[in-house]
């Protein structure tokens, strides 16, 4: 556990003091801002848990691009600079760096989701907001970043090419969010199981309507162990090749 | 003690290193001799834990590298060819995320880092970011993150490339200074480089492990006895005729040729070659023949694998 912490604590020293988390939250924070201006507050008059439904759906997106933007460098940055091997010749897992790396990155995607709370906020202070949506929502966004960060891990740990790593990442990561569409034109039980597959439809919106069900943080957390451990294998597959 | 036995690695259908089977006795400095594409960076990585090996053991202090790898390479320290380095962190900052996550104590690793700095030469540049570091700096960093976690072996894979003469002095001087602590293995394609860092060689070609012992061992186990040039003034077939008639000299030919100097390459038996060395020096002078340099052939490596591989094809 002390080496995930370790490797936890030097990748979020990397992002600070790099210039790269600071765009990326910047970037991102400032798109959400925009969203929550123009969509979610919009010119008419909205209920303010609507607002908050609006709010917490373009957020989604957000944290799905941060989150495939985060993890494209954990791997693949350390294999394009040589710096692996420290990794590899020390006391730690392939699963440990695996978790360490994930770990770093979705904890910066938490710190921005934190800087967004800022909006949330602003609609209780001029309408009536109930405090187990917002939580329920954040949760939402919590799991769906970790799932996505996992992805992104895993995409890294693919090449020592952070361009390769963040187009294969965005293109998991959006068939993630369309895999309702594919279950309409597809027969049982192939439906069922895209369906059920899909980030958004099927498990997000609940979130987003503030109502936390067992199985959606189930299918998030099983998503983030299943590219937890292809990661991990692939660590391991590297020191066979 | 490090004992390797049948280590064979292949890359998909190529075999990198094949059959490699010796031992080295704690505290001693072994070097991997070889040409390029000789396997020496693959069987280091290999015994750093980097990579498994395709069949075969390593054992280091008699736990197995394959079946305990997270213990092994707690043992371990790993300096490849370009030193690894996370050049945003400062040298002490770098230094003690690795004495960490190789199992170290905060405690531990204070305590440790002023003597690996001192050991090192980076006393004076403990907070400076790595990036605004020389080559021959971030070498001395690569090296310092390999001793941090005081290990049993440390393997550096061609600790002195790309360093310039001064950098090369101080650097084989720093290796020396390792051994009895640790045990290192270096590898290198400079028979110099290993001849003066080194206690035991080992000799690579082709993957293969083709002879090891000390220097003079080899030489004895294939008959070169060492390859010296004489510069010398004066008719040239005339004085390697005197010095081929001598004691411990295999063979002595002129190889060179410029103005009134000439070069004579003297091949001699090695079983004793400070005094074999004197022995042609005070020849050529006695005969009249001025010498000018003594210095040891270049291509001795290269002699040496071309007498190996000779060797081998013969007897295959």
């Amino acid at each position: 556990m002390r080496a995930i912490w370790l490797i936890v604590g030097r990748e979020l020293g990397a992002y600070f003091k790099g210039w790269t988390g600071w765009v990326i939250a910047a970037g991102i924070l400032m798109l959400q801002g925009v969203l929550f201006n123009v969509f979610a507050l919009g010119d008419s008059e909205k209920l303010s848990s609507k607002v908050l439904q609006d709010f917490f759906y373009f957020s989604m997106g957000m944290t799905l691009v941060a989150s495939v933007l985060l993890s494209m460098r954990l791997i693949a940055e350390e294999r394009h600079d040589g710096t692996m091997v420290l990794l590899l010749t020390s006391p730690a897992s392939d699963w440990q760096i695996a978790v360490g790396k994930w770990m770093s990155a979705w904890v910066f995607v938490l710190l921005i989701l934190a800087a967004s709370l800022y909006m949330p906020l602003m609609v209780a202070v001029n309408g009536s907001v109930h405090p187990g949506h917002v939580f329920s929502g954040y949760l939402g966004l919590a799991l769906i970043g970790a799932a996505t960060t996992a992805l992104g891990t895993f995409t890294s740990s693919l090449s020592s090419s952070q361009v390769v790593s963040v187009v294969l990442g965005g293109i998991l990561a959006s068939l993630t969010c369309v895999m309702w569409l594919f279950s309409k034109v597809a027969s049982p039980p192939l439906d069922e199981l895209l369906a059920y597959m899909d980030f958004y439809y099927r498990h997000f919106q609940d979130f987003r309507e503030g109502t936390i069900h067992t199985r959606s943080i189930v299918f998030y957390s099983s998503v983030t162990f299943f590219f937890l451990l292809l990661t991990q294998k692939v660590l391991g597959a590297r020191r066979w090749r | 003690m490090i004992e390797v036995s049948g280590l064979t690695k292949y890359y998909g259908d190529i075999c990198a290193v094949s059959d490699l089977t010796f031992s080295i006795e704690r505290g001693q400095i072994a070097g991997f001799l070889g040409l390029n594409g000789a396997g020496k960076s693959t069987a280091l990585k290999v015994l750093a834990g980097f990579l498994l090996p395709t069949s075969g053991s390593v054992m280091i202090d008699g736990v197995d590298v394959i079946a305990q790898p997270e213990l092994v390479r707690k043992r371990i320290g790993f300096l490849p060819e370009e030193p690894p380095l996370y050049k945003e962190m400062t040298v002490s900052g770098f230094l003690t995320y690795l004495g960490k996550l190789r199992g170290m104590t905060s405690t531990q690793v204070q305590d440790r880092l002023p003597d690996v700095l001192g050991r090192t030469g980076l006393s004076d540049y403990s907070t400076r970011v790595i990036d605004t570091l020389s080559l021959g700096y971030r070498k001395r960093v690569g090296i310092a993150q390999a001793i941090i976690h005081d290990p049993t072996l440390v393997i550096l894979d061609e600790p002195v490339s790309g360093l310039d003469p001064l950098q090369r002095v101080e650097m084989r001087k720093l290796v020396r200074g390792l051994g009895g602590d640790h045990t290192v293995l270096i590898s290198s394609h400079n028979l110099l480089e290993v001849e003066e860092t080194c206690d035991l060689l080992l000799m690579l070609g082709e993957g293969e492990l083709v002879a090891q012992g000390t220097e003079q061992e080899i030489h004895d186990r294939i008959g070169t006895g060492g390859r010296i040039e004489f510069d010398v003034r004066g008719e040239a077939e005339s004085a390697a005729g005197i010095v081929s008639m001598l004691a411990g000299v295999k063979s002595a030919d002129v190889t060179g040729e410029v103005g009134e100097i000439t070069t004579i390459t003297v091949v001699l038996l090695g079983q004793d070659r400070p005094a074999e060395t004197e022995s042609v020096v005070g020849a050529l002078v006695q005969a009249g023949f001025p010498v000018s340099r003594v210095a040891q052939a270049s291509n001795e490596l290269e002699g040496l694998f071309l007498k190996l591989a000779g060797n081998r094809e013969g007897a295959a």
